[in-house]
């Protein structure tokens, strides 16, 4: 080979090394999400909007289908050693990850890489439920909601009843009433839920100061018990029970949100308790009748009632990575946090806005003047300090402890159990459950 | 007479030939399963870094489990009403289709289709139709009948629901088997029977249904392992085990304490049961139905 050729060829390496060193690719960095449909697509422009604003990490963000997927491929890809750096959690499952060995705390990755973040200025109810036993942040909450009582106000109006307060809730006993007046007008039935377990168990047992579980709902240990069959969590599903068999005042549309919500839309059910994240459907979907938001009912003797607790999910960092990817995460993270980017996210799925900042933001713009029933949520969220009992629930195998108390509500609603055979079976079952989980981590 | 083409000189290149499929068994079927049943004398957290070996204890608490119990009963009679129901139309869509003169290509892919469906997709169609919220059958019963149909209350409606749905697929799967074994049968003897005077049904009963034994027994048995595994698409989609846990069958709970719960070892124990199951019902089958079966044709 001629000298000419090696330095021709040595020249080339040269600059293509260079070249390749300009434009160097950004670090990748992964992150696992269950957002689809219009959800989806807002996940999307976040992080597009990240990837422009910087050159040193693209983000990207991957639909590995619904919240349990997402931790099943989560957990099939640790034991491969190949986990994503940010995966989505709903909020049961936020004791497995906890106790999964495998995560870089939030709190602790944010003072590692330079970022002095004031977390008083987030939503406390939001924030107090990924905390740690020292009050340390361990995971990003993302999208957080809370149920939320949906009307029909034409119904309402045909019916005789005003519009309700967004603020001062109605008594269980109001709600009675109205649903009476709404069966009378001959549609399928008065109140529809979803998420039942969610709604009528664990929200309503926070907002009365209830206890769900022993050991402040278990936050503060392993060995705990649940307590849903407390007297008066019995007499509220037995109420249920009772307006669904006198009159149709309640009926049920499914566990999830897909039958209940479309009851409502049908407008066969004049009152709908779900999700404020339900806000966006009902946005794009009802076109031929007004609908309103009002905090859920509570009982008459409860004068001050608590928070309602949070759903929905927060991002978690697995360790095992990179510093250099993990100052991408951080900056990532922070960025979500970003005021414009928590009032895009909030405006278009009705999730809640997680720092003051944006809600103080939104509140300067007038937006809550044009969209009140968006604000419902928040105001039901933080209308008190939460309490032992209203701060949130955290308890292994939760995921099958809800289906357990599912599948025992829907025995009362088809007339197998009374409420009170169902809530003590449910108890029972999800006991065993928890000490095997408390066994798994002995 | 027939020789032997080729032969081995040694024994050592039949093993190589066979390699691939030993290994793709292996490490696809063999291997899992080996897992599967270590890890149901496991107790481990879901992400699989702590591990502690308890015996029978996974065992035990399943069979304390009242509800698993249950969910047993469950699987046996869905899996016999979907083999009955299955059964007897493809049978008797097949012997209809074997007489159709006219438009007989057509009849017959016709009724293949629904076995190109998936399982899943063939459940949302199902709820499409029989919802009570949004159902089209289901709202037309309602208000033209005044039934109150409601699978998601209702633990009849739902088990008739996934029945329903888990047979309209299998039916053309058998419609298949039938088919073929009805024109594998000699014209002549159908024929023979007929001028001496035989009825239809009795040249059905007396001809047609012993030389279809072999044929039935199969799709008996191939039907009941279909319907206690592939029609898990079927429930995930339809009922997701409820109302009150009434159309949980044992390979949905699988899934559900498993994948849903991560309760690992529950869940293989659970498949270790499954598996012994159908073992066992298979060699039930094998031992008192098969020897009714006549092969000779």
């Amino acid at each position: 080979m001629s000298f000419k050729r090696i330095s021709l060829i040595l020249t080339l390496v040269f600059v293509f090394s260079f070249i390749e060193s300009a434009f160097a690719k950004p670090i990748e960095i992964h992150w696992w999400h269950a957002m689809r449909g219009s959800r989806g697509e807002v996940v999307q422009k976040i992080v597009d909007d990240f990837n422009k604003s910087q050159s040193d990490y693209k983000v990207i963000a991957t639909y590995k289908g619904e919240y349990d997927e997402v931790l099943n491929a989560a957990i099939a890809a640790v034991r491969a050693g190949k986990q994503p750096h940010i995966i989505q959690v709903f909020e049961v499952g936020t004791q497995t990850m906890m106790m999964s060995g495998m995560v870089y705390p939030v709190y602790k990755l944010m003072d590692d890489y330079g970022y002095k973040i004031d977390w008083s200025r987030y939503l406390q109810p939001v924030l107090s439920y990924y905390v740690n036993e020292d009050n340390k942040l361990m995971s990003m909450p993302f999208n957080s909601s809370t149920p939320v009582m949906y009307y029909n106000v034409d119904m309402f109006k045909k019916a005789g009843i005003g519009r309700l307060s967004k603020e001062k809730p109605i008594t269980w006993d109001e709600l009675g009433e109205i649903t009476e007046k709404i069966a009378k007008l001959g549609v399928k039935g008065g109140l529809v839920t979803a998420w039942q377990s969610w709604t009528q168990v664990e929200n309503y047992s926070a907002i009365h100061d209830l206890p769900f579980a022993t050991k402040a709902n278990g936050y503060e240990g392993l060995d705990v018990q649940l307590t849903i069959n407390n007297d008066k969590v019995v007499n509220h599903i037995a109420r249920l029970k009772k307006w669904m068999d006198d009159g149709n005042r309640f009926f049920y549309g499914g566990q999830k949100y897909q039958g209940p919500k479309s009851e409502f839309i049908a407008q066969n059910a004049g009152v709908y308790i779900d999700s404020i994240s339900a806000i966006a459907k009902l946005q794009s979907s009802v076109k031929d009748f007004e609908w309103d938001i009002a905090p859920l009912p509570v009982e008459s003797w409860m004068a001050e009632p608590q928070n309602s607790i949070i759903g929905g999910a927060s991002l978690w960092v697995f360790n095992g990575k990179k510093k250099n990817e993990y100052k991408g995460v951080a900056a990532f993270l922070k960025y979500l946090a970003n005021t414009d980017v928590q009032i895009l996210w909030h405006k278009e799925t009705g999730y809640f806005p997680i720092t003051l900042d944006a809600y103080e933001k939104l509140k300067s713009e007038g937006y809550y003047e044009k969209y009140p029933y968006q604000e419902v949520g928040i105001k039901q969220l933080t209308r008190r300090n939460p309490t032992k009992s209203s701060r949130g629930i955290r308890l292994g195998y939760f995921v099958q402890i809800r289906n357990i108390i599912n599948e025992e509500l829907e025995l009362v609603w088809n007339g197998k159990k009374t409420a009170k055979e169902a809530l003590d079976s449910a108890v029972e079952r999800s006991n065993i459950k928890l000490s095997e989980f408390a066994k798994t981590y002995k | 007479m027939l020789r032997k083409r080729s032969y081995f000189k040694s024994k050592g290149l039949a093993y190589f030939l066979v390699l691939p499929q030993i290994i793709i068994t292996a490490t696809f079927f063999y291997w899992p399963a080996i897992r599967g049943i270590v890890s149901s004398f496991m107790r481990s957290d879901p992400f699989g870094l702590k591990s502690t070996f308890i015996w029978f204890d996974n065992y035990i608490n399943l069979f304390k489990d009242p509800l698993y119990l249950k969910s047993i009963g469950i699987t046996l009679m869905f899996s016999g009403s979907v083999a009955l129901l299955s059964i007897s139309c493809g049978l008797f869509l097949a012997s209809m289709a074997n007489r159709a003169l006219r438009f007989t290509a057509l009849t017959r892919t016709l009724l293949i289709w629904p076995y190109a469906v998936a399982p899943a997709i063939s459940g949302i169609l199902w709820l499409f139709l029989l919802h009570p919220s949004y159902g089209v059958v289901a709202i037309w019963l309602n208000r033209v009948f005044g039934l109150n149909w409601n699978p998601l209350l209702s633990s009849r409606d739902a088990m008739l629901m996934v029945v329903l749905a888990s047979s309209w697929k299998n039916i053309s799967y058998n419609f298949v088997f039938f088919l073929a074994g009805l024109q594998a049968i000699p014209k002549s003897l159908i024929e023979a029977a007929a001028m001496d005077g035989a009825s239809p049904f009795r040249r059905f009963w007396s001809i047609t249904f012993p030389l279809l034994s072999p044929t039935m027994f199969f799709v008996t048995v191939m039907t009941i392992i279909f319907s206690f595994f592939e029609s898990f698409g079927v429930i995930h989609a339809v009922t997701q085990g409820g109302p009150g846990g009434s159309t949980n069958i044992l390979v949905y709970k699988v899934y559900q304490d498993g994948f849903i719960g991560l309760n690992l070892g529950s869940s293989s124990a659970q498949s270790v049961v499954l598996m012994l199951l159908i073992v066992f019902i298979t060699i039930l089958q094998f031992k008192f139905v098969e020897r009714k079966v006549q092969y000779t044709g």
